[in-house]
C-alpha cells in the first residue's frame, strides 16, 4: 500500500536548515495497523504529513497505492487525499460552525456527491461511531471523545484506503482513548490501513506494528499485541 | 460556479458568521448609499438651478435698442434707437439659415386690468406666435397668439395663470371671457403657465400677452418694435450670430460700427453655459466623493476578506486536508466576496433611492435653488456593476492567499 525509500526532508529557516527526516525506508501493506513512536521532535508528524500528502519531501521515493507521489500538483494531491486518505487529528479539527453531520459530510462535498446523498451517508457513519442522536449538534456541544468520533466518521466517509492519525488520543482520557482505539481496530478489520502517531506505550501496543523514530531515522520496529488478520 | 451546492456552502458560512458578514456588507452599503444620495442631492441642485431657466430655448438671444454713444455720419450721439417691423423682417431674411424663430415684442404702458369690477396691475405685452418657442411659457388651456390674430389685429389676450387667479373665480371658465385694459376689451383665448421655478415663474404668470399688431395699433405706433427675442436653429452658436445681427441693425440705423452702447443684448446660451460649468463642478464633486466612498467600501471588503482568510486559515487547512483543491478554495472566497458586495451594494442602492425619493417628496415643488432630487438609475446601476467587479478583484487577493494556505502549518496545534 505504502512504500517509502530513502525519504528525506529538511526545514529551512532564515538562518539555518534542519534535517528532520534523514532517509526513511518503510513499507506498509494494506490492512496493517501501524503506530509510530518516538521522542518529541523526532519527525513523527513530519513523516505522517508526508504520507498524507500534506507536506512535500525533498528526495526519495514514495509510492501510494502503486502510484509515485512526487511532483504532485496541489490539485492532484487534493484528489489523492480526498479519495485514498482519511485524517484524524489530535485536536479533532472539526469546523465549529457546522453540525456533526455537516462535518462528516464535508469530504463528499469535494467529491461532488449530491447533498441529500452525502447527508444520508453522514448519518450512517455517525451511527457507526454511535453518535446518530448528536448529528445536529455543533462540535462545541460535544465532549472531546465525541468530537474525535465525529472526526473518525468524517475520515471514513469516503471509504479511504489509509487512515492517518496524529496523536488521535492525545487529548482524551484513557477510557475514551480506548473507545477510540476500539473503533480504529474495527475499521482496520475491514481492511483499511491504519497509521497512528502516539506517545502512549499502551496505545501503541494495541496496534500490530510499532515503528520507533529517532532523530529522523527508524530506530527499531516491534510487533504489537494484536496480530494481523 | 453556479453549482447549487457551492451556494449552499456559502450561504451556510455567511449565515453562521453574521457579525463578520454584517461588517463587510456595511462598507459597501455605505459606499453605494453615499454615491446614490450625493447624486440625488446634486441632481436636485441642478434641477433647481435649471428650473430658474425653465424650458426657455437655450440657444436664444434677446436684443433691443438704446441710445447711441458715438457721432456717426453727421448724427449726434445720444440718439434713441427704435426698432421697426422692417428691422425684424430684415433680420428674418438675412439670417434665415441661422435663426429659427424671431419674436418681436412691445411693452404696453402699465395700467390696471379690470374685469367684472375686479382690477389689478399686470404686465401687458404685444407679442407674436414665435414667442412660445423661445420663452419658458406653456399654454395650459386654449391657444397662443397666431398669425391670424396678428394680421387682423384682433383684440385677444393670453393670460398667465396668476392673472386668471386674480381676475377669475375658481369655477369660472376664463376662455371666452373678456378683460379690459385702458378702455379696450380683449377676448381671453388662452392660459399660460411658466416653466420657470420660484419667483421668476410667478412673475411670468402675471403677464398678459396680446398680438403685437394690436398693441402697436392701441399705442398708435404701428411700426414700432420694443425689442425682440430669437432662437437659433440647432447647432448654431448664438455668439456667432449675435454680432452679425448687431452689425445689420447698426447699418440700418446709421450707428457707428464701434458703438457698443446703441444696442443691448442678452445671450442665454452663454448664461446657460456658465451654469452648466457650475453643474460640471458639482457633478465632479459628487463623483469624486462618491467614487471615494465606493472605493473605501470596496477596499474595506478586501480588507475584511483578508482578515477573514486569516481567521479562517485553520478552516481552509481542514478543507484542504479533506480534499479541497486550490481552485475550490479560490472560488469559495471569491463567490463569498462577490455575493456580499452585490447584496450589500444592492441594498445601498435601494436605501439611497428611498431616501432620495423621500427627500423629493419633502422638497415638493421645490424652493428657489433646489428642485426635485432624483436618482439616475443608469449611473447607479453602473456603479453597482463596477462595485461587483471591484469586489471580485479585491476578493481575488485574499482568495489567492487562501489557496496558498499550507495545511500543515494551518493545522498545527496551537
Ligand atoms: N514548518 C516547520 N518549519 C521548521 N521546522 C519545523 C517545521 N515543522 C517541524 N519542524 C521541526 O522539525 C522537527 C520535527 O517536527 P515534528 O513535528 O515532526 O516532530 P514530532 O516528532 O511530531 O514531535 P511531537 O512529538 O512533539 O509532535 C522539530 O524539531 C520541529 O521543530
Ligand atoms: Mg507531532
Amino acid at each position: 500500500m505504502i512504500s517509502l525509500q530513502n525519504i528525506r526532508k529538511s526545514y529551512h529557516t532564515d538562518y539555518n536548515s534542519l534535517e528532520v527526516l534523514k532517509g526513511i525506508d518503510l513499507t506498509i501493506n494494506q490492512g496493517e495497523f501501524v503506530s509510530i513512536m518516538g521522542s518529541s521532535g523526532s519527525g513523527k508528524s513530519t513523516l505522517l504529513n508526508i504520507l498524507g500528502l500534506l507536506d512535500e519531501f525533498d528526495s526519495g521515493e514514495y509510492l501510494l497505492n502503486d502510484a509515485a507521489m512526487d511532483n504532485l500538483s496541489q490539485k492532484q494531491a487534493a484528489m489523492y487525499r480526498n479519495q485514498l486518505l482519511g485524517f484524524v487529528f489530535q485536536s479533532f479539527n472539526l469546523l465549529n460552525f457546522k453540525t456533526a453531520m455537516e462535518n462528516v459530510a464535508l469530504p463528499l462535498y469535494y467529491q461532488k456527491v449530491d447533498r441529500k446523498k452525502r447527508q444520508a451517508l453522514a448519518l450512517d457513519y455517525l451511527d457507526r461511531v454511535g453518535l446518530k442522536e448528536w448529528a445536529h449538534h455543533l462540535p462545541t456541544q460535544l465532549s472531546g471523545g465525541q468530537q474525535q468520533r465525529v472526526a473518525i466518521a468524517r475520515s471514513l466517509i469516503t471509504s479511504p484506503k489509509v487512515i492517518l492519525a496524529d496523536e488521535p488520543t492525545g487529548a482524551l482520557d484513557s477510557k475514551t482513548s480506548h473507545d477510540v482505539m476500539e473503533i480504529f481496530k474495527e475499521v482496520n478489520r475491514e481492511g483499511i490501513t491504519m497509521i497512528i502517531v502516539t506517545h502512549e506505550e499502551d496505545i501503541a501496543k494495541m496496534t500490530n506494528r510499532i515503528i520507533y523514530l529517532k532523530d529522523g531515522l527508524i530506530e527499531k520496529e516491534e510487533t504489537g499485541t494484536i496480530s494481523q488478520t | 460556479m453556479f453549482d447549487l451546492d457551492n451556494w449552499q456552502e456559502i450561504f451556510n458560512t455567511i449565515r453562521k458568521h453574521k457579525l463578520r458578514t454584517g461588517l463587510t456588507a456595511l462598507g459597501v452599503f455605505w459606499g453605494i448609499f453615499m454615491l446614490v444620495f450625493l447624486m440625488g442631492a446634486g441632481k436636485g441642485l441642478e434641477n433647481g438651478v435649471t428650473g430658474l431657466f425653465g424650458d426657455r430655448a437655450k440657444n436664444s438671444l434677446y436684443m433691443g435698442g438704446r441710445f447711441t454713444s458715438k457721432p456717426y455720419k453727421g448724427l449726434a450721439p445720444g440718439r434713441s434707437i427704435r426698432l421697426t417691423n422692417e428691422d425684424v423682417a430684415a433680420i428674418r431674411n438675412r439670417f434665415e439659415d441661422e435663426i429659427a424663430y424671431v419674436a418681436p415684442r412691445m411693452w404696453m404702458p402699465s395700467g390696471e386690468v379690470t374685469r367684472n369690477g375686479m382690477s389689478a396691475a399686470f404686465d401687458v405685452r404685444g407679442d407674436g406666435p414665435d414667442l412660445i418657442h423661445i420663452d419658458p411659457i406653456k399654454i395650459i388651456q386654449g391657444r397662443f397668439i397666431n398669425q391670424m390674430d396678428l394680421r387682423e389685429k384682433r383684440k385677444v389676450a393670453v393670460i398667465g395663470r396668476g392673472v386668471r387667479n386674480v381676475l377669475f373665480e375658481k369655477d369660472e371658465k376664463p376662455i371666452g371671457g373678456y378683460i379690459q385694459f385702458k378702455g379696450v376689451k380683449y377676448l381671453v383665448i388662452g392660459i399660460a403657465k411658466s416653466s420657470r421655478r420660484g419667483n421668476n415663474g410667478m412673475e411670468d404668470e402675471k403677464t398678459i400677452y396680446i398680438p403685437l399688431t394690436t398693441a402697436q395699433q392701441v399705442r398708435n405706433r404701428p411700426n414700432s418694435v420694443g425689442w425682440f427675442a430669437c432662437a437659433m436653429h440647432p447647432n448654431v452658436k448664438v455668439s456667432t450670430v449675435e454680432h452679425k445681427i448687431k452689425d445689420l441693425l447698426k447699418e440700418r440705423h446709421s450707428v457707428a460700427p464701434n458703438d457698443l452702447q446703441a444696442f443691448w443684448s442678452e445671450n442665454i446660451e452663454e448664461e446657460f453655459a456658465e451654469v452648466q460649468g457650475l453643474f460640471f463642478g458639482i457633478r465632479f464633486l459628487v463623483w469624486f466623493v462618491g467614487i471615494g466612498s465606493l472605493l473605501a467600501g470596496v477596499i474595506g471588503v478586501g480588507n475584511i476578506m483578508l482578515i477573514v482568510v486569516k481567521e479562517r486559515t485553520k478552516e481552509i487547512g481542514i478543507r484542504k486536508a479533506l480534499g479541497a483543491t486550490p481552485n475550490s478554495i479560490v472560488s469559495m472566497i471569491l463567490l463569498e466576496s462577490v455575493f456580499l458586495t452585490t447584496i450589500a451594494g444592492y441594498m445601498g442602492l435601494a436605501a439611497g433611492t428611498v431616501i432620495v425619493s423621500l427627500l423629493n417628496m419633502a422638497v415638493g415643488e421645490g424652493t428657489e435653488f433646489y428642485g426635485n432630487p432624483e436618482v439616475d438609475m443608469g449611473v447607479a446601476v453602473t456603479a453597482l456593476i463596477i462595485l461587483i467587479i471591484c469586489g471580485a478583484i479585491t476578493g481575488l487577493i485574499p482568495a489567492m492567499q487562501a489557496s496558498r494556505v499550507n495545511p500543515v502549518v494551518a493545522l498545527k496545534d496551537e
